[in-house]
């Protein structure tokens, strides 16, 4: 059962949107996210949609596993659209007891859909078409300035690439507790969720003391390594931009000028 | 040959609370090991020979007596970085030393903290995957590989640092057979080849065999030192300590306690075969 979950789940390939540098790549997020928020009708909106289908099909990334990563937030879309539906205030054309719904409400809600459905399916394509440690590495290049006003980006971004690689392994480890118990007699399965609830403790103890094990002994075998914190440290791969990533960057700072401008007037 | 590591008179005991009585874990021990040598030093539990495993690179620090490393200190917190790029550790827990998710990038994190310039990473990095053999493992997931594999990630890890001993500290006793005779291969072709010095805790008797010296450490101090054939013939000695010899020997010294004329020292399954075969040959004579 706890193999399905899937954290920042990477689907390798050689495509442009495998190959740009991560840095262009999460830029280019923020970029779509704020036009995002910033269109305004039809035709706005429909560029962003003609952006995100171009930005997939170059990733080569399958369509239907970006609207599966819809599935977790269904319920979110689904009640942020019902809110707007019903609290707009605005030309009546249906309501019964407290509800009503206007034309407003029915147009908000809509494009409210659209904008969180393609803000997750954005999001989910830079997951999708970048290495979580690649990822990291383009985090904490493009958050270095902030290293200037003692935020400890590169303590961050380490967690980060470790608590990544430990991820399998600790679920190893919770399955192999799990059969250890269930061969005393655990019962994971069965009874309300506060019964169920606390059938975790004798799976969540061990689980914490053998974590709190691991990362001391993974914190001496970093030191017998030399690991001494950020400072005068190298890298393996060093991120530098291409023309590819300076193309991506004026196209998408396009996109975003194009979609203010239009929205502007109210398109 | 020069000395890569010495220690000098070391005792060592883990922090005590007030009151309680300090038992010492280390009680003067003094060993020089010498450079491109093969140390195996064994112990039954508790022997002291894990803690004094972790003096060589600064992990612990003795309480009393000096550690050199290569001329240096180890209590000196100045050239702690200096000692530990020259010894590197190799753990019991292959899976709690590997940091990155990517083979590569993590047999890359000692070059990286060491501020090695990228392109000669790479190079170190290639070159310590073909001394492990590991090469067409570098762009896989560290937790996708059995337990031989991972800990020879783990010694490329270290080699990566271009040190000049390793220390394997128990390194092969949460491995099977075959992963165990993986490392084993490694590291004795390591010393072989590149002339880095190994020394390798353990408390596998036969591992014994591929050293050219045999350290028995018992209650904090030394209590056996010499070569592999030297100590493990000693089999009453070996017994009082807690160890079991290897099965080969210990055939050996049954038969020749059964009146049979063979010697002890026929470590390896084969020499010990060939001793036997001999011995009937010769008419199975036996010695009243």
């Amino acid at each position: 059962m706890l193999k399905d979950i899937t954290l920042g789940q990477y689907f390798p390939g050689n495509t442009v949107a495998h190959r740009l540098d991560p840095r262009t790549k999460i830029i280019l997020v923020v970029l779509y996210i704020v036009a995002l928020f910033v269109a305004e009708w039809f035709v706005t909106y429909a560029i962003m949609a003609a952006a995100l289908v171009a930005c997939v099909s170059v990733s080569k990334v399958p369509p239907k596993s970006l609207v599966r990563g819809l599935k977790p937030v269904l319920f979110i879309i689904a009640f942020t659209a019902l809110l707007n539906l019903f609290y707009t205030p605005g030309q009546v054309i249906w309501s019964w007891w407290v509800l009503k719904i206007t034309v407003e409400g029915i147009e908000t809600a809509f494009f409210m859909v659209l904008r969180i459905s393609m803000l997750i399916m954005g999001t989910f394509l830079l997951t999708y078409t970048t290495s979580p440690i690649t990822l990291t590495d383009g985090l904490e290049s493009l958050l270095g300035p902030l290293k200037k006003i003692r935020v400890p980006v590169h303590e961050l971004s380490m967690m980060m690439s470790i608590a990544l690689r430990f991820i399998p392994t600790l679920i190893e480890e919770t399955d192999k507790i799990m059969s250890a118990q269930k061969a005393r007699g655990a019962d994971f399965e069965t009874g309300n969720i506060f019964q169920r609830a606390k059938a975790m403790i004798p799976l969540l103890v061990p689980l914490f003391i053998s974590a709190f094990r691991r990362a001391d002994e993974l914190a001496v075998a970093m030191e017998c390594r030399c690991y001494h914190g950020g400072e005068g440290r190298t890298k393996l791969k060093v991120l530098r931009y291409a023309g590819i990533d300076v193309t991506a960057l004026i196209l998408g700072a396009a996109v975003l000028a194009g979609v203010a401008v239009l929205a502007h007037y109210g398109l | 040959m020069t000395d890569i590591i010495e220690t000098k008179e070391i005792t060592y005991h883990y922090p005590v609370e007030e009151g309680e009585e300090i038992k010492l874990a280390l009680s003067g021990v003094s060993l020089s090991i010498s450079a491109g040598s093969f140390v195996v030093i064994l112990g039954h539990n508790g022997s002291g020979k894990s803690t004094l495993a972790k003096h060589f690179n600064a992990v612990l620090l003795p309480t009393g007596g000096q550690v050199l490393v290569d001329g240096l200190d180890t209590a000196d917190p100045e050239l702690i970085l200096e000692v530990r790029r020259r010894v590197g550790m190799v753990f019991q827990n292959p899976d709690n030393q590997i940091v990155a998710n990517v083979v590569e990038e993590d047999v890359a994190f000692g070059p990286e903290n060491l501020g090695v310039p990228s392109p000669e990473i790479r190079q170190r990095v290639d070159a310590a995957l073909r001394a492990v053999g590991m090469e067409e493992f570098a762009l896989h997931a560290p937790h996708m590989l059995s337990g031989g594999q991972k800990q020879r990630i783990a010694i490329a890890g270290i080699i990566a640092m271009e040190p000049r001993c390793i220390v394997l500290d128990e390194s092969t006793a949460m491995l099977d057979p075959m992963g165990r005779q993986e490392v084993l291969d490694t590291v004795s072709r390591l010393n072989r080849e590149k002339g880095i010095t190994i020394i390798l805790i353990t408390h596998h008797m036969n591992e014994a065999a591929y050293a050219q010296r045999v350290v028995v450490m018992n209650k904090g101090k030394v209590a056996m030192d010499g070569a592999p054939k030297e100590i493990l013939t000693q089999v009453e000695r070996l017994r009082e300590l807690g160890l079991t010899v290897p099965p080969t020997v210990e055939l050996l010294y049954e038969l020749r306690k059964a009146g049979w004329d063979v010697p002890l020292d026929a470590l390896s399954a084969g020499e010990c075969a060939e001793v036997i075969s001999r011995c009937l040959a010769g008419g199975g004579r036996k010695t009243e």
